[in-house]
C-alpha cells in the first residue's frame, strides 16, 4: 500500500468516525431537549438547565450596568446567558439586528430587552407571550403595567420588566428656604420658581439646577414635566400659549439656576459635591448620591403646573423574537428577570424601579427606599399628567430631541424671542413629523393614522 | 565571476534607473491615497449629493443650524488665541529643555507627560480642577485667598469659557510644539551660537538673529500641524463646556454621532477642511524656505 492510499483509509476512517459520534451527539441532544422541555412544562422553573440564552437589550448598556447585570442579576440562573447590551449611544443597531434576524429567518437572539415604544417598531417580529403572562398573573405585575405589554392588541408582545421616571432631589440644606407653606411633595412650579430664588437671594449662590450638558437629559425635562404641565401637550401645543408661558418660566428660573448647568450631564455628581441644591434627573442619574448620603438627601415628585403634574414614566419590557433559536429558555430568563429577588436586585444595582409591587427590604437601603417613594408618589398623585417617551420616530429620535434643545439654547441661554422661535422650529418639528407619520402619543390627543400636527 | 558582477549591474541599474525616487514613495501615495484622499473625496460627495441628486442644502441647513455663527467663530478665536500663546511658551520650553543646564531631562520629562493623555482624559482633568467645588477653589480656600468659591466655568460671564478652553488647550498640547522645535534646535550647529558669543551676541540677540531664523523650517512644520489640530478640538470643549459653547468639529460630531445626518456633518467636515487648507497655505507661503537654504 503506498503512502497516499494509506493517508486515504485513515482520513476515511476518521470522516467514519465523526459520523458516529455526531449521530450519538445528536441523539443524546433530542433526548435532552424533551427532557429539559419536560422539566419545564412539568415544574416550570428555572432548576433546569435552559442552555444557551443570548440576550439583546437596547437598555443597562452602561458599562457599570453591562457589569451588574452579568455579575448581579444573571447569578444563579441555571443557563448560558450571553448579555449583548447595543454600543452606547448608537440605539439604532438594535432594531438593525432584529430585522436582519427576522428577514433572514434564523436569528441567534432569544430574549430582547428595551423600551415600551421600541416595541412598537419591532411588533411584527415579536412572538406571542399570552400563555406566560397567564402564568405570571399572579405575579404581582400591575394589571395597567401588563396591558402596556399588549401594544393595543389581544396579543401579549411583551413582559414589564422594570421601570424609570425622573425625579427630584433636594439637599436638606435647601428645605429651610422653601417658600413658606409650600410642601415638598406637592410642589408648584411658581413654588419651585419661588424656592430657586430664595436660595439664590438669601445665600447669593445659585444652587437650583438643570442637566443641560451635552448627555444631560433636560430635553426630557421639556418633553415630560415643563411643556405638558404648561401647555397639556408635546406636540400639538408646541406654539399655543401655554407653551409660551412655560418657555417664559424657564427663562425665568434659568436666572437663579446654577451657570454651570450647560455641562451637567448626571445630577448626581454635583449633588454630591455640594455645587447643586436642588435637581431634575432621571433616577439612574441621581441614585449614586442617594446611595452615598440617604440622609442628606429628600427625593420628591415633580412640580405641578397649570395643566397638572407632567411625568414621563419609563417602562421597560422583555421580549422573545420569532426567530429565537432558545425561545423556552428566553421565556425561563423572563420570568428569572421578574422573580421577586432579582427585581428587589434590579434596584439595588442598576437604580431601575421594579415592576413586580412589593414589599422591598431595608437592606436596599435607606436611599433606594426613599427614590422608590418619590416614584410611587409621582405616580399616583391625583393630578398627574402622563407623557409617554416619543413613539414611531425611528433614527428621527434625536432630531426630535434637537428640535426641544434648540428652543432652549435659542430662547432662555440666549433669549431670542419666544414667539419666533416657537414658530421655526414648530416647521422643523412639523418636517419630523410628516417624515416618520409618528402619530401622537400621550399627552397629545390621538391623530389616528395621521402624523401628529403642530397646531 | 559573472555569478557576481550580475547583481551589481542591476543594482547600478536601478540606481541609475530615473523611475527610482517615484516606486520609492509609490507605497506612500497610494496608502494615502486610500486612507486620507479616497475618504476626503467621498466625505465631500456626501456633503454634496443626497441619494443620487446634487444639490446644496445640506450647506443651506449648516448656515441655518441654531449652533453655526457660534461654533464658526469659537473656533476661529481659538486658533487665533492659542497658536500664538502656544508659540511662544513652547520655544522658551525648548530653550530650557536644549539648554546646558542640571536637570534638563527632568524638565523635558514633565513638559512632555500631557502628551501622553488623551484629549478627553485632558478636559475632565481641567473640568475637575475648576468646576465650582473643584480642585482650584479648594485650594484657594484653604490658602486664604478667597472666602466664597469662585465659579470659573461661568458661560454668562464672557470670556470665563474661552479662557477654561486655552489654559486646557495649552497644557495638553504645546508640549507636541515643543518636541518640533527642540528637534530643530538640536539641529542648529553649535558653531554658529558659539561664534555668536564670541562676537559679543548676548542670548535675546542670539535667539532673535541665529535661533529663530534657523528654526524657520521647523516653525513652519509647527505652525502647519498646530493650526489643523486647533481647528480639530473637540473633545476638551465637550468636557470642559458642555452645551454653552461649540466648535466646528463639535458640531460635525452632533450632526453624525447624534442627529444622524451624515450630510450635514460631512458639510461641516468640508468647512473645515477648506479652512484647514487656506491657512496652511497661508503658512507655507508666509514661511517659504529659499531653496538655497534648503540645500544647506
Amino acid at each position: 500500500m503506498s503512502k497516499h492510499a494509506r493517508r486515504h483509509e485513515q482520513k476515511g476512517g476518521t470522516v467514519h468516525r465523526f459520523i458516529v459520534l455526531a449521530a450519538a451527539a445528536a441523539c443524546l441532544a433530542v433526548a435532552f431537549a424533551a427532557a429539559s422541555s419536560a422539566g419545564n412544562t412539568a415544574a416550570a422553573g428555572p432548576q433546569a438547565d435552559v442552555g444557551k440564552v443570548i440576550f439583546f437589550s437596547n437598555q443597562l448598556t452602561q458599562v457599570s450596568e453591562v457589569n451588574q447585570v452579568r455579575n448581579t442579576l444573571l447569578k444563579g440562573f441555571n443557563g448560558d446567558v450571553d448579555f449583548i447590551p447595543t454600543p452606547v449611544g448608537q440605539g439604532q443597531v438594535f432594531f438593525n439586528r432584529v430585522e436582519a434576524e427576522a428577514r433572514a429567518g434564523r436569528g441567534t437572539i432569544s430574549l430582547l430587552g428595551a423600551l415600551h415604544g421600541d416595541y412598537l417598531v419591532i411588533q411584527r417580529y415579536l412572538r406571542d407571550l399570552t400563555p406566560l403572562a397567564n402564568q405570571l398573573r399572579n405575579a404581582g405585575i400591575p394589571r395597567d403595567l401588563m396591558a402596556l405589554g399588549k401594544l393595543g392588541t389581544r396579543r401579549q408582545y411583551y413582559i414589564p420588566w422594570m421601570q424609570a421616571t425622573y425625579i427630584m432631589v433636594a439637599n436638606r440644606r435647601a428645605l429651610q428656604y422653601l417658600p413658606r407653606g409650600a410642601d415638598v411633595n406637592a410642589l408648584t412650579y411658581g413654588q419651585y420658581h419661588q424656592w430657586a430664588k430664595n436660595i439664590a437671594d438669601r445665600t447669593g449662590q445659585r444652587r437650583v439646577a438643570f442637566p443641560a450638558g451635552t448627555n444631560g437629559l433636560i430635553n426630557r425635562f421639556f418633553q415630560g414635566y415643563l411643556l405638558p404641565s404648561f401647555s397639556g401637550g408635546v406636540v400639538t401645543t408646541f406654539r399655543s400659549p401655554g407653551a409660551v408661558q412655560g418657555w417664559k418660566y424657564m427663562r425665568s428660573i434659568w436666572r437663579y439656576a446654577h451657570p454651570q448647568s450647560l455641562s451637567y450631564n448626571f445630577m448626581q455628581d454635583p449633588l454630591q459635591s455640594g455645587e447643586v441644591w436642588v435637581a431634575w434627573d432621571h433616577v439612574a442619574r441621581l441614585v449614586n448620591a442617594l446611595k452615598a448620603r440617604p440622609q442628606d438627601y429628600v427625593a420628591f415628585p415633580p412640580p405641578k403646573g397649570p395643566k397638572g403634574r407632567g411625568y414621563m414614566p419609563v417602562l421597560a419590557g422583555l421580549a422573545v423574537p420569532r426567530t429565537a433559536p432558545n425561545a423556552a429558555g428566553g421565556q425561563a430568563l423572563i420570568r428569572w428577570m421578574t422573580g421577586k429577588a432579582t427585581q428587589a436586585r434590579t434596584l439595588g444595582s442598576v437604580g431601575f424601579f421594579p415592576v413586580r409591587a412589593a414589599r422591598y427590604s431595608r437592606q436596599l437601603g435607606e436611599g433606594l427606599l426613599k427614590m422608590n417613594t418619590a416614584v410611587g408618589k409621582t405616580q399616583r398623585s391625583k393630578d398627574a399628567l402622563k407623557s409617554l417617551l416619543p413613539v414611531g420616530l425611528g433614527v428621527e429620535a434625536n432630531n426630535f430631541n434637537r428640535i426641544y434643545t434648540d428652543t432652549f439654547v435659542r430662547i432662555v441661554v440666549r433669549g431670542e424671542n419666544i414667539q419666533r422661535v416657537l414658530n421655526d422650529q414648530a416647521a422643523d418639528l412639523q418636517e419630523i413629523m410628516n417624515k416618520t407619520g409618528a402619530p401622537c402619543w400621550a399627552p397629545d390627543p390621538p391623530s389616528g393614522r395621521r402624523p401628529c400636527r403642530v397646531r | 565571476m559573472a555569478t557576481v558582477a550580475q547583481p551589481v549591474t542591476l543594482g547600478r541599474r536601478l540606481r541609475r534607473w530615473e523611475g527610482l525616487p517615484y516606486a520609492l514613495i509609490l507605497p506612500t501615495v497610494a496608502y494615502l491615497g486610500l486612507f486620507f484622499a479616497w475618504p476626503m473625496v467621498q466625505a465631500f460627495e456626501l456633503a454634496f449629493r443626497i441619494e443620487g441628486d446634487w444639490t446644496l442644502s445640506p450647506f443651506r441647513s449648516m448656515f441655518n443650524d441654531t449652533n453655526f455663527n457660534q461654533a464658526l467663530t469659537f473656533t476661529l478665536l481659538l486658533v487665533v488665541v492659542i497658536v500664538p500663546l502656544q508659540f511662544v511658551l513652547a520655544l522658551v520650553m525648548a530653550l530650557i529643555a536644549n539648554a546646558k543646564i542640571r536637570g534638563r531631562g527632568l524638565f523635558l520629562a514633565i513638559f512632555i507627560l500631557p502628551l501622553a493623555i488623551s484629549d478627553l482624559a485632558a478636559g475632565l482633568v481641567w473640568q475637575t480642577i475648576l468646576t465650582e467645588r473643584g480642585y482650584l477653589n479648594t485650594f484657594l480656600t484653604k490658602v486664604g485667598i478667597i472666602d466664597q468659591d469662585y465659579i470659573w466655568l461661568d458661560p454668562t460671564k464672557p470670556n470665563n469659557l474661552l479662557i477654561a478652553v486655552v489654559v486646557a488647550e495649552i497644557w495638553r498640547s504645546t508640549a507636541f510644539v515643543m518636541v518640533i522645535f527642540l528637534a530643530g534646535l538640536q539641529g542648529i550647529p553649535h558653531e554658529y551660537t558659539e561664534a555668536a558669543e564670541v562676537f559679543g551676541a548676548g542670548f535675546f540677540q542670539r535667539v532673535r538673529r541665529i535661533i529663530l531664523p534657523m528654526l524657520k523650517p521647523a516653525i513652519q512644520v509647527a505652525l502647519l500641524f498646530r493650526i489643523i489640530f486647533a481647528f480639530e478640538a473637540f473633545a476638551v470643549i465637550i468636557a470642559i463646556t458642555g452645551r454653552a459653547k461649540t466648535t466646528l468639529a463639535t458640531e460635525a460630531w452632533r450632526w453624525q454621532a447624534e442627529y444622524f445626518d451624515s450630510h450635514i456633518a460631512a458639510a461641516y467636515s468640508a468647512l473645515i477642511l477648506v479652512l484647514s487648507l487656506v491657512s496652511a497655505g497661508l503658512v507655507l507661503f508666509l514661511f517659504r524656505t529659499p531653496r538655497a537654504q534648503m540645500m544647506r
